[in-house]
């Protein structure tokens, strides 16, 4: 009987090593951090569209905040083993974590006019639009409306529902991300303030009526044959 | 038969006069009013006569009483809160986000049940019990802004005074302390909205956040003091900074005379100590 014991304390303390080895060797893995990517294009190459100011700041202050609070937040969560306290780090991964993937999406959406901005979608995305809501200025039409309709902060998207194989306009609150609502993310135009407010002030129907200028559906028709 | 021509002509001239000093009457009452270019459009100066009867049906419309919501005028200058809060920002904060706010609530609410109601109770039956009526928003908008612009004042900041600052100290543990969570209420607001301070019904102070539109009059509390966060309220003149606008928030601009007058009235409401019930 005694000696049954010591085997089965031996395998505990066994395991229990081999088990305080691994939480060891996790707890010095190297924790993987985000970057700010950088944008393929000069902050005043979408003008007038987009003006150059808008564009530093909301990719060097904006979108670098959501990466650092992101990192912070996934720091804490990783350092920490206590549940309560990773649970109420999630709405500052969801916030900073959407953020961050929202914007990187976003940056390449968007393309100077003299690298295809603009230059509406060829091929299988032109027939998939053309069939979804009969053409491209209606599909814009639709989405210009949802995104001057979004009350507070938010995006306004294209996205690919692929259960039902189909086209769809979506509008997500603050950070949100599309997935959440069931799509792929193709397009996504930011329509929080602060996207556009230093150029078109109150005006965000103006915004949304120009940024068409720079859109990049040679990125957006990638997306859509990748997904 | 002349004379049977000139008397009518007579009469839809007099009605004419009198739209016309109707109107000029209430250009001088009211700051902004649609209703009033509703009456006399260009086209009555063209065509007087010819538009007398929708002139008429018009001001019969006008007798009758309808609460239709007014952009009401801010308590100080376009330029009084410079350089905290731009002159360019009031313009187009108050001049058009809350305008617009008014103008929209109008339109949505002409001719229902609500457009007799005022802003108070129109944003507690819009909240309809957190399954808001298409119409919250700009009701609580209105409401939230125009709490906001007598928050603050010219000669506003610093700390507070007397039992005020008692109160603070009390359900903070000091004015200092109340600032630095007031701010990181502000900074942890993800995405639009407004920071609270109120006084709950059991007497405590509390700090709130609130997103978008919503205000904490739908819980009952009775709000002392409020700062926008939305991005239009603060983005022309500190950009991203929000911390830095609510720091030139508390230390230049917040009322504090108007948080102690809403407290003065709030005491009414409030119960501060137990009944005193007589042993049988």
């Amino acid at each position: 009987m005694a000696a049954a014991l010591m085997q089965t304390g031996r395998r505990s303390l066994l395991t229990s090593t081999r088990l305080s080895a691994q939480r060891r060797a996790m707890a010095t893995a190297t924790l993987h951090t985000e970057s700010l990517p950088d944008l393929d294009y000069d902050y005043g190459a979408l003008e007038p569209a987009i003006s150059g100011e808008i564009m530093k700041l909301h990719h060097q202050k904006h979108h670098q905040t959501y990466v650092t609070n992101f990192n912070k937040a996934l720091e804490q969560m990783h350092s920490s083993n206590d549940p309560q306290t990773i649970v109420a780090l999630q709405s500052a991964i969801n916030f900073n974590g959407g953020g961050h993937v929202n914007h990187s999406i976003f940056w390449k959406n968007l393309a100077p006019i003299s690298e295809g901005g603009g230059a509406p979608p060829q091929g299988s995305l032109s027939k998939a639009i053309d069939a979804q809501f009969g053409d491209l200025d209606k599909l814009i039409a639709k989405m210009n409306a949802a995104g001057a309709g979004v009350q507070g902060s938010g995006w306004v998207w294209l996205g690919l529902n692929k259960d039902l194989k189909r086209l769809e306009v979506q509008t997500t609150m603050n950070q949100d991300a599309l997935s959440s609502k069931g799509l792929v993310p193709l397009l996504g135009i930011d329509v929080w303030e602060h996207a556009y407010y230093l150029q078109y002030k109150n005006v965000r129907p103006d915004y949304l009526k120009n940024i068409w200028k720079v859109v990049n559906w040679t990125d957006v028709a990638q997306r859509f044959e990748k997904a | 038969m002349g004379l049977r021509v000139s008397g009518i002509a007579l009469r839809r001239v007099v009605v004419v006069v009198v739209v016309v000093r109707f109107q000029l009457w209430e250009n001088q009452a009211m700051a902004t009013s649609s209703l009033a270019g509703s009456v006399f459009s260009s086209n009555t100066l063209r065509n007087p006569i010819g538009n007398v009867a929708t002139m008429r049906k018009r001001l019969v419309r006008m007798r009758a009483p309808r609460a239709e919501f007014q952009l009401r005028p801010l308590p100080y200058e376009l330029d009084a809160l410079e350089p905290h809060m731009s002159k360019e920002t009031l313009e187009f904060h108050w001049g058009k986000h809350h305008k617009a706010y008014v103008d929209n609530l109008n339109k949505q609410v002409e001719g229902t049940e609500a457009e007799r109601q005022n802003l108070s109770e129109l944003v507690l039956s819009a909240y309809n019990d957190g399954n808001p009526k298409a119409y919250f928003n700009n009701a609580g908008q209105i409401w939230n802004h125009e709490f906001f612009w007598s928050s603050m004042s010219p000669s506003g900041g610093g700390e507070p005074q007397g039992e005020l600052l008692e109160l603070i100290s009390s359900n903070f543990v000091s004015y200092k302390e109340f600032a630095e969570q007031f701010k990181r209420a502000a900074g942890s607001q993800f995405g639009s909205g407004w920071v609270w301070l109120v006084l709950r019904k059991d007497g405590k102070l509390e700090i709130l956040k609130t997103p978008n539109a919503l205000t904490p009059i739908v819980w009952d509390h009775i709000p002392l003091l409020v700062v926008d966060v939305w991005e239009h309220a603060y983005y022309l003149d500190y950009h991203n900074q929000r911390p830095k606008y609510l720091s030139k928030f508390l230390d230049n601009l917040v009322s504090w005379q108007a948080v102690g007058e809403r407290l003065a009235q709030a005491k009414a409401f409030v119960n501060y100590g137990e009944p005193v019930t007589s042993e049988l």
